[in-house]
């Protein structure tokens, strides 16, 4: 079963529209800044919020409809969608087991079979043996592994995970993706996770959808979206350097704050475009022949991954190898000479 | 070995004030005991009019308690979840028979419940219920003073639990009633209990409204409050029969507020 969401919500000056389906198994990644409404989201897929209209359908289940021909609310205890947030909220005053039970208890299945099934589902998530553990007892890697069991041991129709890892240390998040990739899989439930982070929507995602103040303004695969990206916020999400302005003769591209980017183009003069390259691709060393050469300033400095990221004119990001920091006056205003290889920047009309 | 000097800070100049607040709560306990007659206290204790008493104020104050229990959390359950305007007023109006004199509060409910009452004329009237002055006005009059220890007790703490995990519950698929049975309330345990606890031994010691609405007859409405009051006022019995039930109030009260503290939820882990 696909869960198909199409709503728009309406919330006095903020307005919600989005569209998107994910197929059984399958993990939709919703990326956005604070307030582009992805918790709205979740609020309408979830049943704590009614939307203006549109709908929430779980293959052919409805579970909420507004429009024309009338209004279905599921509440939320009757929608079978399971929720898994940043904290993972296990009932304080029920063990590992009773937690991971309280659904199918809930659902009318006899203590001791949900039990049973509670031991399982914490096999699967790699807790075996802590069922009598309390929650206080339990790292918060444990504890979130303990909500992820309890959400599916619910058997949901589908699933929303809201920042889950965004609270767990570097190495117990990667081994809890894994558990969610593999369980969403394994249980063929759709999902959708809504993150800040690039590493969940490129590790988990089979679907990226970017949210800005309420309307999806970029769709597709992760890595094409990440790597080729089309919206300022998913190009500072993924690090790549998004130039929008106007083709003007040259030909260049002409940015904000007086950039003029050289561009390889075919598209007339006038054109709104955009460039994406990615920080790492640009170079203060003598450029080559194929090199699209131009003359900046910088505009700040800050420790990049490896040397210093240099914020240039038009928010142009440039990452210098330690070795070559001292080619470059990093004084703020200095003026600096930029090259990158013309095949390294993708040049698309604006839609 | 060598202690922190400075204990947590606390100034010197606070302490003498401490000792006097302590001093002014205790040393009137401790006179009691120091008063008392204890060679006659054995006979004073059982006696028929103290045993009566005893039971009763037992009695009375159980029922009393399980009245603020049904319908008291029920109450701090709606008033947590109400917001605004409504949480503020409905916390007002429940504060109110904490701060009044409960003497007040025993003619209040003779306004209301009396024969020639709001509510009780009409009671005497078509099912020929007569409240005062019976046992049942005693219960009344328990429950309406101490309820509201109960009610913000259990208001406060399900306010700090926040809904959250409610809301989890739901996704689950717990149905509202499962919620509370299962989530909210185990959650508030503690302050249930503390509150129930808090609950009853102010029913144990109500004297005020009891005296208006209940009256003073022996066997029916003299719960110990009452029959210390009458001891002392010299009537029938002497002061050391006064002094020995104080005591017994005072242990049944300790064993209460000891028996609370020896269990306490999630001891279990």
């Amino acid at each position: 079963m696909s869960l198909e969401v199409d709503v728009r919500v309406r919330r006095g000056v903020f307005a919600l529209d989005v569209a998107l389906t994910a197929g059984p198994g399958k993990i939709v990644a919703v990326l956005g800044p604070n307030g582009a409404g992805k918790s709205t989201l979740l609020d309408v897929i979830g049943g704590l919020l009614l939307p203006v209209s549109g709908s929430v359908r779980v293959g052919s289940r409805v579970l909420t409809t507004v429009g024309a021909e009338g209004r279905v609310h599921v509440r939320p205890d009757r929608r079978s969608v399971g929720l898994l947030g940043q904290d993972p909220l296990v009932f304080p005053h029920l063990d590992a087991r009773e937690n991971v039970a309280f659904g199918p208890r809930a659902a009318g299945s006899a203590a001791a079979a949900a039990r049973t099934s509670a031991d399982a589902w914490l096999t699967a998530v790699g807790l075996d043996g802590l069922g009598d553990r309390r929650p206080r007892a339990l790292s918060g890697g444990q504890r979130q592994r303990v909500a992820l069991a309890r959400a599916l041991a619910a058997e949901p129709a589908a699933l929303l995970l809201d920042e889950p890892f965004a609270q767990l240390d570097v190495r117990t998040a990667a081994e809890l993706r894994d558990v969610v990739r593999d369980q969403v899989r394994r249980t063929q439930t759709p999902t959708v996770l809504v993150t800040h982070s690039v590493l969940d929507a490129l590790t988990l995602a089979d679907e990226v959808v970017v949210l800005d103040h309420g309307t999806v303004v970029e769709r597709g695969h992760p890595l094409d979206v990440l790597t080729d990206p089309a919206h300022p916020f998913t190009a500072a999400l993924a690090g790549v350097n998004l130039v929008v302005g106007e083709i003007a003769a040259g030909p260049v591209l002409a940015g904000p704050d007086g950039l003029r980017l050289p561009c390889r183009t075919e598209l007339p003069v006038g054109t709104p475009a955009q460039a994406s390259f990615a920080p790492t691709a640009v170079s203060v060393a003598e450029p080559d022949a194929d090199d699209l050469v131009w003359t900046s300033h910088v505009v700040d400095l800050e420790t990049g991954t490896t040397g210093v990221r240099v914020r240039t004119t038009g928010d142009v990001l440039v990452d210098l190898a330690p070795t070559l920091v001292g080619r470059v006056d990093l004084q703020v205003g200095a003026p600096v000479r930029l090259a990158v290889p013309a095949s390294a920047v993708r040049v698309r009309r604006r839609a | 070995m060598s202690e922190p000097r400075d204990r947590h800070g606390v100034p010197r100049l606070l302490w003498a004030p401490a000792g006097l607040a302590l001093g002014l709560l205790v040393l009137p306990i401790v006179a009691l005991l120091v008063r008392a007659d204890w060679r006659s206290l054995p006979a004073d204790v059982t006696s028929a009019a103290a045993v009566s008493a005893l039971t009763l104020s037992l009695v009375t104050s159980t029922l009393a308690t399980a009245v603020c229990l049904v319908l008291g959390v029920p109450l701090a359950v709606v008033m947590a979840r109400s917001r605004g305007w409504t949480s503020d007023v409905l916390r007002a109006l429940v504060t109110l028979p904490l701060v009044l004199p409960p003497t007040v509060g025993g003619i209040a409910l003779l306004f209301l419940l009396g024969r020639r009452g709001l509510v009780g004329q009409t009671l005497d009237l078509w099912f020929g219920i007569r409240l005062p002055f019976t046992t049942t006005a005693v219960v009344i009059a328990q429950a309406f003073v101490a309820m509201p220890f109960l009610v913000l007790g259990v208001e406060g703490a399900l306010r700090t639990a926040g809904t959250r995990f409610e809301t989890v519950a739901a996704t689950l698929g717990a149905g509202r009633w499962t919620v509370l049975r299962r989530i909210t309330l185990p959650l508030v345990l503690p302050s249930l209990v503390s509150g129930t606890v808090l609950c009853f031994a102010r029913a144990l010691g109500e004297f005020g409204a009891t005296a208006l609405f209940a009256g003073n007859t022996p066997g029916v409405t003299r719960t110990m409050p009452l029959a210390i009051y009458s001891a002392f006022n010299g009537a029938g019995v002497s002061q050391g029969t006064a002094v020995a039930l104080s005591l017994l109030l005072v242990a049944a009260a300790a064993a209460v507020l000891l028996a609370a503290r020896a269990w306490r939820p999630g001891n279990a882990t």
